[in-house]
């Protein structure tokens, strides 16, 4: 009906400007750090200069008596350890009683400046007795002395977790398949980038209260974690997230900074800012942890997938943070988009002197993905099937089981192939690109957001509270951190959707515990789901109330009411209509003052008894295909990606632009992995960070990025709002063994570890002409090398 | 953010002015575009008690051609982004124009200048960190507060690398500088204004400046280029970076090479002119000889350090690499 359909179609999956957007071209935003309160103090963090070390003792003596400074804190304040997973507390705001990693915070100072704090850090003496440092995390996992191990709360020395799960018989499934093929793969470390470092401000209100503004990405974990450590109950403490300038992942746990502002803002009766350095930034980490990953992986002469069979270190770092999620991520999120019948997975977390790793983008399944997808384009080789083909003949497909007993519903992943395929004219292309240039495709999938909840409750994992007013506005109070993802912008979009006001008329106020319902925060990709279910949940309630104000004085059925346009129209007879604000009054005549709250919860059904079975659970999953086209100078072993298609199956976009800004930023991210990032220490100079700021970690800039030509697929799922899935992480996974795939298909090499560094390239290069000259393989597109410039 | 020191500003008019200001203050420090010095000063490692900053002094500005010295005049104050896009520097002298407009990023060239440039401070992975992360590797090294070289174990002189675009390019174009001091002007060419020597890599004497910088005007018909190669296409110092020049001695592809001039840059603290290349002397620069010859006296004669990322094996090979489709692209 044209009616139904215009009322749908009047905001969602159109282009919106987000609601921020203008304050931040304008540079108007106020950021954390823009925060200046009467009689603020500046606090610094000493760290520690030793990868390993016991602390013997801290005399701040000296720096507490320097003119300037109010306040000092140490281990001693915070001996209350917490950590994100309830189930692993194994961190001190600052260290206690050893420091585990260069940078690792042993005392905070209070100051009237920066300067005068940074003067009294050089002022503490820290004696320290420095022990064996671990920087590879099997030789961490061998140390059997107990003096050695590295984090003071661990209870299996240097084992962080430890993981195995099996699905059918996979030795067996593998053993009689008709191709084996194996591999291992090192996916190095790589950090999150975000252009806003950490920054926290507290003060101590009037009334007692203690104020925390935060750039996180979790306030409600930070509020709980507050309340733990500093012993004051959760009702006494207030939490607000400012705009953000980018997170990724590195924001969402609670860090050392928050507590030292919270603890030195008690202590001295003044607020307390602290902005990290960058170089800080890239101490507090928590990105991507490497991991080494071992996989088998049986084929049958057809290339359907028979059994995967994968066995994993990662690499932790120093602390725990998401560890253990991140533990069960590497493989439990493996088993879409592909079917296999079997399928075993080991994943060992060690604790290693570094930054601690955590959760980035895509947490815990970009590793494995980048690994089955190098396993499955080297079965499309040896076999000799189309590598597209291979992946649509083991398509997962929709309403249907994984093998680790996951309930996918709806699966656009067949669709993501055929438009990515069709966009980069792989088919007349493919086998004609010359030596050097080449195109490469991989697939995956990823949660939107997750069945349960980090700490165990039965309450809603999201909810909204929505009020209109007699001027036509709305005023939408979600506790979900918008951090640049457009969260505020797509309540928004559904709330203008639904009560017919423009986004304009809708003013989002979110994570300010005081004011807002809890919400879990922004990680797993959950919010678009979550919260705009619940969102929906309170829209679609007003928006009840308000047509069935209207229908009354118009003396017709409800259902004949649309709110559109700021107005509120007949369907059948569009001349009659009134101004929304009107409506909204008729409203509150009848109702009283119009306010809903909604809620959303997840359905419990969709995992499997299994211990374990619920992590990695979702109510919906995303999927995507990558198709990127690279040029390898044979010479140099650059890698030139000039294009990646990448098709992103959103379930719904709500926003169109800001689906395709996520998706574009995602390859971009992966792209960048692929490349050139590494997230290292070395080893050789006492665990130092071996690249802390933005001119030594390479990231890529405008001119090395690829041209990205991001594609939206809509396969609707019923677990969403309006059909929408996740748009944010997933479609970083495949981008990375796209790229590794498409050198394979220029010049031959297989590159199973990251990054594809032009070094690396060229031994790889190196090595393969050796072999062709030895006869051992035969030349690489022989018959397609002269032309090499041509295409 | 990290903090810079305290410290006076002067603010001088002219050449003059500037000398006495740095007379006046023997530990003050010049500051043009401070894309250089103030992450360094960031970094604590100098805290000089005074900027003189060449920001109001006149004298420095502009590109000026003279004839009759036969050279091109440009002042120490010109910004990078202005040498780059200048069409007389463009028509005379290509390479710097394409040295110039590699430099770092829009932003950086925007302010930073040729007098800063040339005057670079050499760069090293183990000194260009915070104080914080120097007493992590324990303690700094020759060139910060420490007495080792992480670079050369037990190496007692520093080799910090000439991290500078357009040094090697003017090097090159046998340019020179136009130093004023205490005592007065002097000329130095550029090819031996250098120093083996990280800690110390200019031969400026104490309290003098660069003001200009001459370059000779081309005598006849000839060939540069500049190649660098950098992890990312901006912001990131050099590589691998070699300035090309081969004077010819009429036109067209007949023509013989008459001179072959070619500055490696990053290696240590002082460029390297790669020598020994006069067996390309003659030949044509279509001779596929002639690339090969010069590429691998290049290879032989440059050898990188680990002071910078990158597998120095691999840079040297690129070395290799670049000079020999540099002079290939000529032909």
């Amino acid at each position: 009906m044209p009616g139904e359909d215009r009322e749908r179609d009047w905001q969602i999956g159109k282009v919106h400007r987000k609601v921020d957007a203008m304050e931040r071209m304008r540079g108007i935003t106020r950021y954390t750090d823009d925060i200046k309160l009467p009689g603020m103090l500046h606090a610094k963090i000493l760290r520690s200069p030793h990868a390993h070390a016991r602390i013997l003792s801290i005399d701040t003596s000296e720096a507490e008596a320097m003119p300037g400074v109010f306040g000092v804190v140490t281990g001693k304040d915070f001996t209350i350890p917490y950590g994100i997973i309830p189930w692993t507390p194994d961190e001190n705001a600052l260290a206690v009683e050893k420091v585990c990693y260069v940078g690792d915070g042993v005392a905070c100072v209070a100051a009237v400046d920066e300067d005068t704090a940074n003067a009294a850090l050089r002022a503490i003496k820290v004696e320290y007795e420095v022990l064996k440092a671990f920087y590879d995390p099997e030789e961490a996992l061998a140390n059997r002395d107990k003096a050695l191990t590295i984090n003071p709360y661990a209870r299996k020395g240097n084992l962080s977790k430890h993981v195995v799960l099996e699905f059918g018989d996979v030795d067996d499934v593998i053993d009689n398949s008709d191709l084996v093929v194996e591999g291992d793969y090192f996916f190095e470390g790589t950090t999150h980038g975000a252009i806003e470092p950490h920054c926290a401000v507290a003060q101590v209100e009037g009334n007692g209260i203690l104020t925390v503004w935060s750039a996180t990405q979790v306030s409600h974990y930070l509020h709980r974690e507050l309340s733990k450590v500093l012993e004051i109950p959760p009702h006494r403490i207030r939490v607000i997230q400012p705009p953000l300038g980018g997170a990724f992942g590195g924001k969402s746990e609670p860090f050392d900074l928050e507590f030292c502002v919270a603890k030195l803002a008690l202590k001295t009766g003044r607020p307390v800012k602290l902005l990290y350095t960058r170089e800080e930034v890239f101490y507090s980490h928590r990105g991507r942890h490497p991991m080494k990953m071992k996989y088998r992986t049986g084929f049958t002469k057809d290339g359907k997938i028979t059994g995967v069979a994968a066995k994993t270190i990662l690499d932790g770092g120093a602390y725990s943070s998401f560890g253990l999620v991140t533990t069960y991520y590497s493989g439990q999120l493996l088993c879409a988009p592909y079917d296999f019948g079997a399928y075993r997975f080991e994943s060992t977390r060690a604790y290693t002197n570094k930054p601690a790793c955590g959760p980035k983008r895509g947490h815990g399944s970009v590793q494995p993905r980048f690994s089955i997808e190098i396993q499955l384009d080297k079965a499309a080789a040896a076999l000799g099937i189309d590598p597209i083909e291979l992946r649509r003949r083991n398509d997962l497909g929709s309403d249907t089981k994984t093998v680790n007993e996951f309930r996918v519903g709806s699966n656009g992943f067949v669709e993501c192939l055929d438009k990515v395929e069709t966009a980069s004219r792989w088919r007349e292309r493919r086998p004609t690109l010359p030596y050097g240039q080449g195109l490469g495709v991989a697939g995956s999938t990823y949660i939107s957001g997750t069945n349960y909840p980090i700490y165990p409750n039965e309450m809603p994992q999201a909810a909204v509270q929505i009020c209109l007013d007699r001027s036509g506005r709305a005023r939408v109070f979600s506790g979900a951190n918008d951090i640049g993802q457009g969260s505020n912008t797509m309540l928004a979009v559904i709330v203008s959707e639904e009560l017919g006001i423009p986004l304009d008329d809708i003013r989002v106020l979110s994570a300010d515990t005081d004011l807002c319902p809890v919400d879990l925060g922004a990680y797993s990709s959950r919010i678009t789901l979550m919260v705009g279910n619940a969102c929906l949940n309170a829209a679609q309630k007003l928006r009840r109330k308000v047509c069935e104000a209207v229908a009354k004085r118009w003396e017709i059925p409800r259902k004949r009411v649309v709110l559109a346009q700021r107005m509120a129209l007949d369907r059948e007879n569009p001349e009659r209509n009134v101004p929304s604000a009107e409506a909204f009054q008729w409203a509150e005549a009848d109702f009283g003052l119009l306010g809903e709250v909604g809620s959303y919860n997840t359905p419990k059904d969709r995992h499997g008894d299994y211990r374990g079975g619920t992590i990695g659970a979702s109510p919906a999953y995303s999927f995507t295909a990558h198709l990127a086209e690279v040029e390898v100078d044979p010479e140099t072993g650059l890698v030139e990606v000039k294009t990646i298609w990448v098709a992103h199956d959103c379930g719904k976009a709500l926003s169109k632009r800001i689906v395709e800004g996520q998706i574009e930023g995602s390859t971009y991210m992966g792209f960048g992995e692929a490349i050139m990032e590494q997230h290292v220490v070395d080893p050789a100079h006492g665990g130092v960070h071996a690249s802390p700021s933005l001119l030594d970690y390479r990231m890529p800039t405008f001119l090395d990025t690829p041209t990205i030509d991001a594609m939206i697929v809509e396969a609707a799922d019923a677990q969403g709002p309006y059909g929408a899935k996740e748009a944010g992480e997933g479609p970083l996974h495949s981008s990375i063994p796209a790229i590794a795939n498409a050198i394979y298909d220029a010049v031959g090499i297989r590159l199973d570890t990251l990054p594809f560094s032009p070094p690396k390239v060229l031994a790889a290069l190196e090595e393969r002409r050796r072999r062709e000259e030895a006869g051992e393989l035969a030349p690489h597109k022989a018959d397609r090398r002269d032309a090499r410039r041509s295409a | 953010m990290l903090r810079l020191p305290h410290f006076q500003v002067a603010a001088p008019e002219t050449l003059e002015e500037v000398v006495e200001a740095l007379r006046a203050t023997p530990d003050a420090r010049l500051i043009a575009g401070g894309t250089d010095i103030l992450p360094n000063l960031k970094h604590k490692l100098e805290a000089p008690p005074r900027l003189v900053t060449l920001g109001r002094v006149k004298g420095l500005r502009g590109i000026r051609r003279d004839d009759a010295a036969g050279v091109l005049r440009i002042g120490a104050g010109v910004r990078l982004s202005t040498i780059a896009s200048d069409p007389t520097v463009g028509a005379l002298f290509p390479s710097l124009a394409k040295s110039a407009g590699l430099v770092a990023s829009p932003t950086i060239r925007n302010m930073a200048t040729i007098g800063g440039n040339v005057n670079l401070d050499v760069r090293c992975r183990y000194v260009n960190q915070s104080d914080f992360w120097r007493e992590g590797i324990g303690g700094g090294c020759i060139k910060s507060e420490g007495d080792v070289c992480h670079v050369v174990p037990k190496g007692r002189n520093c080799v910090a690398a000439m991290s500078s675009d357009n040094v090697p390019v003017l090097i090159s174009l046998d340019a020179s500088l136009l130093l004023v001091g205490p005592s007065g002007e002097r000329e130095v060419a550029m090819a031996d204004y250098y120093r083996a020597d990280g800690t110390n890599h200019t031969k400026a004497e104490p309290g003098e400046l660069t003001a200009e910088v001459r370059i000779p005007l081309p005598k006849g018909p000839r060939q540069t280029d500049y190649v660098k190669w950098a992890v990312r296409k901006s912001i990131d110092f050099p590589l691998v970076s070699v300035a090309l020049r081969v004077d010819l001695d009429g036109e067209g592809a007949e023509a013989k090479i008459t001179d072959v001039r070619v500055v490696v840059g990053v290696l240590g603290a002082k460029p390297r002119e790669v020598t020994k290349l006069d067996a390309a002397i003659g030949r044509t620069l279509a001779d596929p000889e002639v690339a090969a010859l010069v590429s691998e006296a290049a290879f032989k004669q440059c050898k990188p350090l680990p002071n910078v990322p990158y597998d120095p094996a691999y840079r040297r090979q690129m070395i290799r690499v670049y000079v020999r489709r540099a002079l290939a692209a000529m032909a």
